[in-house]
């Protein structure tokens, strides 16, 4: 096991390879609600979500033989979550531009600008209990990119290392950071529009040259 | 540093992970730069909102279904190599 902590999972995941399904269903129990909401912000909608953490499981089941413990249980899950999240993105959005564009590069070059720049009106914990706010924020998430979309949401919601995101999604580091950075800009801009305080906006027109 | 370079320095920022040279840079320029003191401030705070945002719950009879489908997949993968003889 290297110099990795224990992983905690590990006596499930024993009786479940041994055929207990009472140990794979408590597995089950610890993990769906999470990989339900990481992929319900990925793929945005709850039909989707469910179908994705019904694809992820059922593969569980599939490859537990396989499941060699060279990464944590929770790590292998949520690598099968996200394939499956994406294959679907790829099979909803086929034939349009908003698919994650394979591993093609994003660049720093041409990054859209901050617009319109005001501190929000309101603090971050008090919006989050708003109803209103969080079909805002849904709405900004769904509007991004999907390659944009997936990395914001793996990096700054679950809070992964760049290097797991990489790993994750089969791009490279500095990708994940432009990917990142971009997906940032996008979303300050829109949720700045909305709870922005214009008595304090400062000028738009600001540049580094 | 140019727009491009302060939005790219920005992101390590707020990461934590800015080289240490570019970080001194950085600070000194956002000590005098009140748009980009409130673009970073937005930034952390649009995380920070996403963070502790919705929680999205998995719908009660999901829960069921889920069980039902995997015990079917479950007895196709195990019990139907538990029955196979060689």
């Amino acid at each position: 096991m290297g110099e990795t902590a224990a992983d905690p999972d590990l006596p499930l995941v024993t009786q479940a390879r041994a055929g207990d399904f009472a140990a794979f269903e408590q597995l089950v129990s610890r993990y769906e609600r999470r990989i339900f909401a990481t992929a319900y912000r990925i793929v945005g909608r709850r039909e989707d979500a469910e179908e994705v953490v019904q694809d992820t499981f059922a593969s569980v089941i599939e490859h537990l033989p396989q499941f060699r413990e060279e990464s944590k249980f929770y790590t292998w899950l949520m690598h099968i979550a996200v394939n499956h999240a994406l294959k679907l993105l790829r099979r909803n959005r086929h034939g349009t531009d908003r698919t994650m564009n394979g591993e093609s590069s994003d660049s720093y070059s041409d990054l859209p600008h901050p617009q319109f720049i005001a501190p929000w009106h309101e603090n971050p914990s008090v919006i989050a209990e708003n109803h209103e706010m969080q079909r805002l924020l849904s709405d900004a998430l769904d509007e991004l990119d999907d390659k944009y979309r997936t990395v914001f949401v793996l990096r700054d919601v679950e809070e992964r290392s760049t290097s797991e995101v990489a790993e994750l999604l089969g791009i490279s580091e500095a990708n994940v950071k432009v990917r990142l950075l971009r997906a940032r800009l996008q979303l300050r801009e829109r949720i700045t529009s909305a709870l922005g305080d214009k008595s304090r906006q400062v000028a738009a027109d600001h540049r580094h040259e | 540093m140019k727009c491009d370079e302060l939005l790219k320095a920005l992101n390590e920022y707020v990461d934590g992970q800015i080289d240490p040279a570019i970080c001194e840079d950085f600070a000194n320029h956002l000590a005098g730069c009140n748009p980009c003191q409130v673009v970073v401030d937005n930034i952390r705070n649009t995380i920070a909102l996403y963070r502790s945002g919705e929680r999205y719950e998995m719908p009660p009879e999901f829960h069921d279904r889920l069980r039902k489908q995997l015990r079917e997949k479950w007895s196709t993968v195990f019990d139907g190599e538990s029955q196979q003889t060689h």
